[in-house]
């Protein structure tokens, strides 16, 4: 008997081509809008032009008057259903529709439904709202000024615009280490309001059936189980009667995890109806109201040695969350795991606190592509690490190999408390830097610069914890962070496999399989997996913060490890041999005394449901749900270099090389893809993307000519490596990597751009890092700070 | 409201619609013609999810009144496999992990077939500037630029076929 061959069947390890594809290539994809159902009726949303006023009167006479309209939603009908607000994922309310005020542009008025989508859109022309105007606030500097107008007034006891305070860490500590210190560095920037901005937008259907009183809701959520929780209780009708289906999603990135008052609208909608309705945002709807990310000031120090050593840290962060505060964080961090930052340096001591102020901008600070606003930490870490360096006047490769954790060190907790359990970070440093050829380029920087060519390097290195979490610590709403499989055999030994997590062009149709196949020796090809449906899906927390591999992954593992559990009766029971005598390989038991005598899983499976011994109930399925010990640490090393013409301030990059250690890999060629769209948009953030808004509030960035994204003109090549350090607490040594790259990406970019301009006495630019920025500051030898202003 | 009645060969198929003069091509091949694969991923011409062929060329159907259209050919994802055969364009995203969502990826192969048809043999820089009217926001282009030059390997007269 040959033993089966993992790759060959697709298991662990294998650049297994994705199963998905089969259908995106054909063009028979089944994202939200594409679905018709019979009767649907088309909904509009009516946002408002202006950031903060008072709503005087909407008159929706003309509206109505229109053929084909069915009907016209505003806050005030929806306040009679209780609508008119709904709780937030983070404890926080928001309006669905306006009726006192609205506090950002594009925050929904009103809602028309008509036969068709354009007489929806002429339904919402031909409404007329009057506004007064009110003074609008866009930074925290304004919010949290002593005479600011109130955002939320219609919050009892809030009588300013802090959204949150949060504090971390040991302060008399850090402050007697800053006093031993011999040097100490600070540094100020902002990293600029973004948006995740997948290339669908948002959308939903909501079919209320009033025979049964079932409602079905098809959208585009990344979390489809908490949108069930949320409806229930948002909505009042019972969960067993509401069904969220999550179909095709054409990217998430952080975007789809909120409940949008699109969704919401909807629902009730239909129930208003009895018909299916379906909404589908546009575009310049997606970028001015949905989850934007970051906006996040830094104002921080790094307690510094003669000889390198960082003795400590300390920094304030102030985030601009918008106007309600709806994004998603785990109930016990209000600025996510921020506290994160650092955890790959062995610094002793450290003392952080944040703030968040309401301002009258659109909701959010979602993680895009980022567990939970680490990749706010990272960015400030990895740029602090670079001004420390130079004040050192010390190496940044050096520096950092001199603070960076060792391997002999882990697990290591950090002094927020995280604990750090595994990673070669000095292996992969060096391999960076090898690969990239440091030495020499720092001899070919010299001559260049000679020349009066500015070359520069960037170095990025960082450990996040994705993952999450354990129960002890994570949850939203109250619902704790685990994820959950559930695997039936059927008597052929073919399989499907559902899981609580969602996909929204990770893979997981095709990675999911390749764990079931790696754990029970079924071939890849021979298991269907299906996500999305909650009445199908087991309960799950959904794909986002790279959690899903951590987590719904590893219930994978363990459903199937209950499945060969199983399976090992029945062998025992085909093979005439007690339970004990018999040993797995992949794919087959056999005797031990005897390894030719063994029995196929597959013949397992059949023995399942036509032989089973006595007293053992027949079939093979069972489900895991998976509360994670720990986060998982992935490390990274991210190397750039770019070439500045000091002319113009237009940069290029030359090289990229990239070094993820992401514990083992499922799918190679799917981890790529992952780290290869990761550091697109990292390059994208340093480089062109962000949004701004003017003094009344306007945000500049409302479409694609506005907001830029780099196409595969701009976009660099990308040098991949890989080391390989196993996760200690994970079934099969996995971490996650889908956000690294994002995560440690930018800094890299951006410190590049500055090595280039270190002759300047230039500290920072604020990202992005556009042409005139960075030509501002070469001619003046000054930093660049701030979001970028409106031109007019 | 007033309608007209257009005639469009859509993927070899002569199809014959009354609709509003305002309706864009987009809407018509996804609403009125079932054809979902075409998506819209935009309002300012900028994504290229909608891209389809007229008359060969690659256009942001998004942008183009479906009026417009009459009398002319157009080509759309759907039409790109031919009796179950899929198209080496199609094959190269699959092979070389072109995709990850999969939203861009319909207008992505037709822009690549645009290109290809035009220039078989083309390069790197070539194919990247060919999809710069294409956002992706999930791959970072790298796999696209391979999945087109396999395409295009393949489908070159003497070719052996696609070149890892
Ligand atoms: S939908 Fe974006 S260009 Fe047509
Ligand atoms: S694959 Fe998702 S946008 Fe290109």
């Amino acid at each position: 008997m040959t033993r089966v061959d993992e790759i060959g069947i697709g298991g662990l390890g294998a650049s297994r081509r994705r199963v998905e594809d089969a259908r995106f290539i054909r063009g028979c994809g089944n994202y939200t809008d594409d679905i018709k159902l019979p009767g649907m009726l088309h909904m509009e949303v009516l946002r408002s032009p202006v950031a903060h006023a008072r709503i005087k009167s909407i008159d929706t006479s003309a509206a109505w008057a229109i053929p084909g309209v069915r009907l016209v939603l505003t806050g005030e009908m929806a306040a009679q259903r209780n609508l008119a607000w709904m709780p937030t994922l983070s404890y926080d309310t928001q309006a669905v529709l306006a009726t006192d005020k609205v506090r950002f542009q594009g925050q929904e008025v009103a809602c028309v439904v008509a036969d068709d989508p354009y007489t929806a859109k002429d339904g919402c022309e031909a409404i007329v709202v009057e506004y007064e105007q009110l003074p609008a606030i866009v930074n925290p500097t304004q919010a949290l000024a002593p005479d600011a107008p109130l955002i939320r007034d219609d919050k009892e006891g809030q009588t300013d615009n802090v959204c949150y305070r949060w504090e971390v860490g040991d302060k008399a500590g850090t402050d007697r280490a800053f006093a031993r210190a011999d040097k100490v560095t600070r540094l100020k920037l902002h990293y600029p309001r973004s948006h995740p901005s997948p290339i669908e937008c948002c959308g939903s259907i909501a079919n209320y059936d009033p025979a049964t009183g079932k409602l079905t809701v098809y959208m585009t959520s990344q979390a489809p189980h908490i949108i069930r929780a949320a409806v229930a209780l948002v909505a009042e009708l019972p969960e067993h009667l509401i069904r969220i289906v999550s179909p095709d999603i054409g990217g998430g990135f952080g975007n789809k995890v909120p409940v949008y008052p699109g969704y919401v609208c909807s629902i009730l909608c239909s129930i208003l109806l009895g018909k299916p309705v379906k909404w589908t945002e546009d575009k310049s709807g997606n970028l001015i109201s949905t989850g934007f990310a970051r906006d996040m000031y830094f104002d921080g120090e790094l307690a510094l040695r003669e000889d390198g050593r960082i003795l400590a840290l300390r920094f304030h962060a102030d985030t601009d969350q918008g106007a309600f505060f709806s994004d998603a964080q785990p109930s016990k961090f209000k600025i996510g795991l921020v506290h994160s930052a650092f955890a790959c340096y062995d610094i002793p001591v450290g003392h952080i606190t944040a703030r968040g102020a309401y301002t009258n901008k659109a909701p959010g600070g979602v993680a895009y592509r980022c567990s939970f606003r680490v990749t706010e930490a990272m960015f400030f870490q990895e740029r602090i690490i670079a001004a420390a360096a130079a004040d050192l006047g010390m190496d940044p490769a050096e520096f950092r190999r001199v603070n960076l954790v060792r391997d002999d060190q882990f697990p290591y907790r950090t002094p927020f408390g995280f604990l750090t359990d595994s990673g070669q970070y000095r292996r992969c440093l060096d391999l960076g830097l090898d690969a990239i050829g440091y030495e020499d380029f720092l001899k070919d920087k010299e001559e260049a610069r000679l020349r009066g060519r500015r070359l520069g390097i960037g170095i990025s290195t960082m450990t996040e914890p994705l993952g999450a979490g354990n129960s002890r610590e994570y949850d939203i709403l109250g619902i704790k962070m685990f994820d959950s499989a559930e695997l039936r055999v059927h008597p052929t030994g073919k399989a499907i496999l559902r899981t609580g997590a969602k996909s929204q062009g990770q893979g997981h149709e095709t990675t999911w399989a390749q764990i079931v196949s790696h754990e029970l020796g079924i071939p890849a090809a021979d298991v269907v997996v299906e996500e999305g449906d909650t009445d199908t899906a087991p309960f799950g927390m959904g794909t986002y913060a790279s959690r899903s591999t951590p987590v719904a992954g590893a219930a994978v593992s363990m459903v199937s490890r209950k499945i060969r559990a199983k399976a090992r009766k029945l062998a025992a029971h085909l093979l005439e041999v007690s339970e004990e005598d018999v040993e797995w390989e992949l794919g087959r038991f056999f005797v031990r005394s005897a390894p030719n005598r063994g029995v196929t899983i597959q013949e397992c499976a059949m023995a399942a449901y036509g032989n089973m011994p006595d007293g053992l109930e027949p079939g093979l399925e069972n489900n895991a749900y998976y509360d994670p010990p720990n986060l998982t640490w992935p490390f990274a090393c991210y190397l750039v270099i770019v070439e500045v013409d000091p002319e113009t301030g237009v940069w290029d990059v030359l090289r990229v090389v990239a070094v993820d250690d992401c514990g083992v890999r499922i799918n190679p060629m799917i981890v790529e893809g992952q780290i290869t769209g990761g550091l697109t948009e990292a390059y994208a953030m340093s480089n062109m993307q962000f949004m701004t808004f003017d003094a009344e509030g306007n945000c500049v960035g409302s479409n694609y000519l506005d907001y830029l994204l780099p196409t595969a003109w701009e976009t660099p090549g990308f040098e991949l490596h890989e080391v390989v350090t196993p996760c200690p607490h994970h079934p099969i040594g996995a971490k996650g990597v889908g956000e690294c790259a994002a995560v440690g990406g930018p800094a890299a970019f951006v410190n590049a751009v500055l090595d280039a301009l270190s002759d300047t006495g230039v500290r920072n630019i604020d990202m992005p890092l556009l042409p005139d920025r960075v030509w501002e500051a070469i001619t003046t030898g000054r930093d660049v700070s701030g979001a970028p202003p409106v031109k007019t | 409201m007033f309608k007209r009645q257009v005639t469009i060969t859509v993927n070899g198929e002569a199809r014959a619609v009354e609709l509003e003069p305002r309706v864009l091509l987009a809407h018509l091949l996804r609403e009125g013609l079932g054809l979902t694969g075409t998506h819209i991923g935009c309002d300012t011409t900028s994504c290229g999810a909608c891209t389809v062929l007229v008359d060969g060329s690659a256009v942001k159907s998004c942008t183009m009144l479906a009026v417009q259209a009459d009398g002319h050919e157009v080509r759309t994802v759907e039409g790109l496999t031919r009796a179950s055969e899929l198209h080496p364009v199609q094959e190269g995203f699959q092979e070389e992990h072109g995709l990850q969502c999969g939203f861009c990826t319909p207008g992505m192969m037709m822009s690549a077939l645009a290109l290809l048809e035009r220039n078989p043999e083309p390069t790197e820089e070539e194919v990247r500037w060919a999809l710069s009217g294409n956002l992706c926001r999930c791959t970072g282009y790298q796999n696209i630029v391979k999945a087109v030059l396999w395409a295009a390997a393949k489908l070159r007269p003497a070719g052996t076929g696609g070149v890892r």
